[in-house]
């Protein structure tokens, strides 16, 4: 558990930053000049770095969560001074600690504090008492029983605002604006169906986003129709499906509760990592790869507005750690449990052409209708790049599939027209680039 | 149930009240959910069926790049510099920290200098930020080398990549002579000119018979910029072509034709040149007798001598200055009875001549790197008490001086008279600057902070001496950055400014050490 923390790259440090402004402050931070006491063992880095007060500022990090620790006032988290401290470590300026050197106590106390904290939180977990815990499980069953009547009061709702729609015709629907859709969208959350109201909000936008814009409403609307009646039906469905129908509809499990399910221990590659953000959390969606079992898994984590969500696994590096998938008809989305060590990847994953790809794709819809990012392995695929659109071609036949966005710079780069291996996510209307291997090296290279 | 997409779509916009599709039955509140229910499978059915479309046409292929991979601490080094590339151009107070924007063009020289091979997917950061700053241009096009080349021609914000005078020298080469030729004859413009260039740099008579095939059928503003690119690797062998292009129609290529022949000290113009000139300029009893030309015939207009003198100057001196410019400087020792180039400068110019006959020997001396003539000019250091008075432009001539002999000459410059004047002569020393330079550039800031003034009053030459100066002499700066009690006449705040000016330019200092560090490890 101890064993070394490979040291991150300055883009993995980077990627922690809340915003650019961040970056670029703690990457001037990142020489050793104001720097002092600078030390680093497996789990933490940590170091006194010179402000415009008299007293330097205490910066600590622990590596395993990452968590940091400053004294200065930044409310940004982390802060300039934790950023530039990791680019000094990662670029092997950080003057480590010798093997066994003892952090000051300013960084000792506040690292074991975490630690106890870490080893504290399975316990309270694993360790229910007995009577209060049966009546505290007796009164969560009944809110439970609660919620579900509400949301099935939201999903019938909901099933005859489309059908009144439907009634009525969705023409003029992309010059009626937002408000009908906020509407509804506030209904269901007041029913506690926070899946149904986002992808009511979404229908208000795809209704003036031009082009074919009926069809892909239709598309959206046939969707929510099938989750609303999913729900409403699910006594009949299969146990995986009903799951899955839940949490699109806005049920979540705890990850607790995931991780006292079954556990799988493998060699998982960090295969990407990106953040999306709205204004109210910022998400990180982080994927997994078994090269073994040919198994992906999906880590999210979250963050406040503003904040860089806690959890980090470096791109390219390899977790022995286990994971726990959610429940599901089609288990991607997971929660990592205890990690045992980290690697290196010895070979680039092999995937495959680009129509055994779409077809993996056109499975999964099948068990899930509403995945929107299936992750998809392509090898020998080269990208060509276009005006409006780009594509993905095999190598060896004339299949493509369209790219989405505009900006794959990077992935021409490592392609430089030959092919490329390639780790997307596919989504009907085309592949979201994440990762790309030259055949010179075993490591991914984030896209 | 198996109803086409489009009638879905169609009743779908009018409303089952108004249309239903084929097969959907009931009232309209029925039909409504009939036609949910078929959109929804129909939905699930067209993405689960979707098959790939057919590959449009495919870029070429990047030529392969036989360089060297980066270190991966270089990697990423270059990684944080390109990260902070916009930071630089900011306004605001710098503070303590490193500026990595004045790091970026020295690592990119390092690294081309060291042969690597750019990493491909920084590439794209690269191309941009070579493209929003043009200092970059050359040494990070010749990084990015044949990939760099091969993705500017798929982008057009990267356009400037593939032009000419950027520095765009890492397209593929043409191979052998046949290849070259027909670059040649059907080339764009811009390829056409890198070509010479570079072709002037390995075989300079290729390149010459290349031009000498075509130069009547070219443009005049062709011409000009092809007759311009021989200033690389001129030689004598040049001299016939240049003669002729003396006969040009276009004003412009004459003069530049005269300019580089007058280059040539062995050419017949430059003989020319040098028998007007030595008509002019003799020696009396009682110094330097000088007899400006009257006219400005037809020969001299011939041999590049613009007849007109720009506003306020009198077209007599305008014409001498021109004839000396172009004459050899060898010229003058045989003139003076056997003099060097010293004696000659010492002599008197009658009859206030010397400003401009001192002023055209600088300039000749430039144009032909004649280093004792240069030497000559710039005399010894003007002392501290002397008053500067400027032959000429002295970064210029010093930059034809050996280069020890050019630090050593601003070193004893700068302890004499400070910084306020030698920022362009600064500029134009080898980097990293010599030791004694360094050192004279330090005492002189550290002068400068016990004289109360600001720190930006000397922004670059600190600017300069984040890029220039010797990681060696970090140490000696760092105890700057430390000390100095606030003297009692300095501006208010100054201390804590130098403090942190002198902290910025120790840390950068280390800096620059590590990364040159990590690309010559490797």
């Amino acid at each position: 558990m101890e064993d070394s923390e490979a040291r991150w790259t300055a883009d993995q440090v980077l990627a922690l930053a809340p915003d650019a402004a961040s970056r670029t402050a703690g990457a001037r931070l990142a020489a050793p000049a104001p720097w002092s006491g600078t030390g680093a063992t497996a789990r933490a880095v940590w170091g006194l770095c010179a402000g415009s007060g008299s007293r330097p500022y205490q910066t600590v990090v622990d590596l395993s969560g990452p968590a940091f620790a400053c004294s200065c006032p930044s409310r940004k988290f982390p802060c300039k001074h934790a950023l530039g401290l990791l680019l000094l470590w990662s670029s092997g300026d950080g003057r480590p600690a010798a093997e066994g050197a003892a952090a000051p106590e300013w960084a000792e106390e506040w690292i074991s504090a975490r630690r106890k904290q870490a080893e504290a939180a399975p316990a309270a977990v694993s360790g229910p008492g007995q009577g209060p815990a049966a009546a505290g499980q007796d009164a969560a069953r009944k809110r439970a029983e609660r919620r579900a009547v509400r949301v099935e009061g939201g999903a019938a709702e909901l099933e005859q605002r489309l059908t009144d729609l439907l009634r009525g015709g969705l023409a003029g629907s992309d010059r009626a604006g937002y408000q009908a859709w906020d509407e509804i969208a506030a209904r269901m959350v007041d029913a506690q169906a926070p899946g149904l109201a986002s992808r009511v909000r979404e229908l208000g936008t795809v209704a003036v986003s031009g082009g074919d814009w009926p069809s892909r409403m239709l598309e959206e609307t046939g969707l929510l129709h099938l989750l609303a009646r999913g729900f409403l039906g699910r006594q009949r469905l299969p146990a995986p499906l009903a799951e899955t129908v839940r949490t699109r509809v806005g049920f979540t499990v705890d990850s607790a509760e995931v991780l006292a399910g079954p556990l799988i221990r493998a060699q998982w590659l960090v295969l990407a990592q990106y953040d999306t953000a709205d204004e109210r959390l910022t998400t990180r969606r982080i994927w997994l790869y078994d090269g073994v079992a040919e198994r992906f898994a999906l880590v999210l984590s979250f963050g406040a507005a503003g904040r860089a969500p806690e959890l980090t696994l470096p791109v390219g590096t390899v977790l022995d750690a286990e994971v726990a998938f959610h429940p599901a008809a089609v288990p991607l989305r997971a929660v990592l449990g205890t990690r045992y060590g980290t690697g290196l990847p010895e070979r680039a994953p092999s995937g495959t052409a680009v129509g055994p790809a779409l077809d993996s794709y056109g499975t999964a819809l099948a068990d899930d209708p509403w995945l929107d990012a299936w992750p998809v392995l392509l090898t020998d695929v080269v990208p060509l790049p276009g005006r409006d659109r780009w594509h993905l071609a095999d190598a060896g036949t004339d299949a493509a599939l369209p790219l989405l966005g505009t900006d794959h710079w990077r992935l021409a780069a490592i392609s430089g027209g030959r092919p490329v291996t390639l780790f997307a996510e596919a989504g009907a209307t085309g592949l979201r680039p994440l990762a790309g291997w030259t055949r010179a090296s075993p490591r991914p290279i984030a896209l | 149930m198996d109803i086409g997409w489009d009638d879905l779509v169609g009743s779908a916009l009018l409303g089952t009240e108004r249309r239903r599709p084929s097969g959907v039955v009931g009232d309209a509140e029925e039909a409504a959910a009939g036609l949910l229910d078929a959109a929804a499978a129909g939905v699930v059915r067209r993405r689960a069926g979707l098959r790939p479309g057919v590959a449009g046409e495919r870029p070429a292929v990047a030529v392969a790049d036989g360089r060297a991979e980066l270190p991966d601490a270089a990697r990423q080094r270059l990684g944080t510099l390109l990260s902070d590339r916009s930071a630089g151009s900011g306004g605001h107070r710098r503070g303590s920290a490193p500026n990595l924007a004045e790091l970026l063009p020295q690592w990119l020289a390092a690294a081309r200098e060291e042969g690597y091979a750019a990493p491909p997917e920084m590439l794209p950061a690269l191309l941009d930020a070579a493209r929003a700053r043009t200092d970059l241009r050359a040494d990070a096009l010749a990084f990015a080398g044949p990939r760099g080349h091969w993705l500017a021609t798929l982008n057009p914000d990267w356009r400037y990549a593939l032009r000419a005078g950027s520095g765009a020298v890492a397209g593929p080469e043409p191979e052998g002579p046949e290849q070259v030729e027909r670059l040649w004859e059907e080339g764009l413009f811009a390829e056409r000119v890198a070509l010479l260039t570079r072709l002037r740099l390995t075989a300079p008579d290729t390149a010459l018979e290349l031009l000498v095939a075509t130069w009547k059928s070219e443009r005049a503003e062709d011409r000009l910029m092809f007759l311009d690119s021989l200033r690389t690797g001129l030689s004598a062998a040049d001299e016939p072509f240049l003669e002729q292009a003396l006969a040009d129609r276009s004003r412009n290529v004459r003069a530049t034709a005269a300019e580089l022949l007058s280059a040539l000290p062995e050419s017949a113009l430059a003989a020319r040149m040098a028998g007007r000139a030595r008509s002019c300029v003799s020696l009396g009893p009682d110094g330097i007798v000088v007899e400006a030309p009257y006219e400005c015939d037809a020969a001299m207009e011939r041999d590049g001598v613009a007849p007109r003198p720009p506003n306020g100057r009198g077209e007599r001196a305008w014409w001498l200055g021109q004839l000396v410019d172009a004459a050899p400087l060898s010229t003058w020792p045989a003139r003076f009875g056997g003099r060097t180039p010293e004696q000659i400068i010492a002599l008197p110019v009658l009859d206030d001549w010397q400003p401009d006959l001192h002023a055209s020997w600088c300039r000749a001396a430039v144009r032909q790197r004649d280093a004792g003539w240069a030497r000559a000019l710039l005399g010894p250091p003007p002392a501290a008490a002397a008053p500067l008075a400027a032959v000429g432009d002295p970064a210029k001539l010093l930059s034809i001086l050996p280069e020890a002999e050019r630090a050593e000459w601003v070193a004893a410059f700068i302890a004499a008279h400070g910084l306020s004047e030698a920022f362009q002569m600064l500029g134009v020393c080898a980097v990293p600057w010599a030791a004694p330079l360094g050192r004279a550039v330090v005492d002189a800031l550290d002068i400068a902070r016990d004289a109360g003034s600001y720190p930006w009053s000397f922004s670059g030459v600190m600017g300069l001496a984040e890029r220039c100066l010797d990681p060696a002499a970090a140490a000696q700066v760092a105890a700057l950055a430390g000390g100095g009690e606030e003297p009692p006449d300095s501006a208010p705040g100054a201390t804590a400014y130098w403090g942190e000016a002198f902290q910025r330019l120790s840390s950068t200092l280390g800096l620059r050490a590590a990364m040159l560090g990590e690309l010559r490890s490797g």
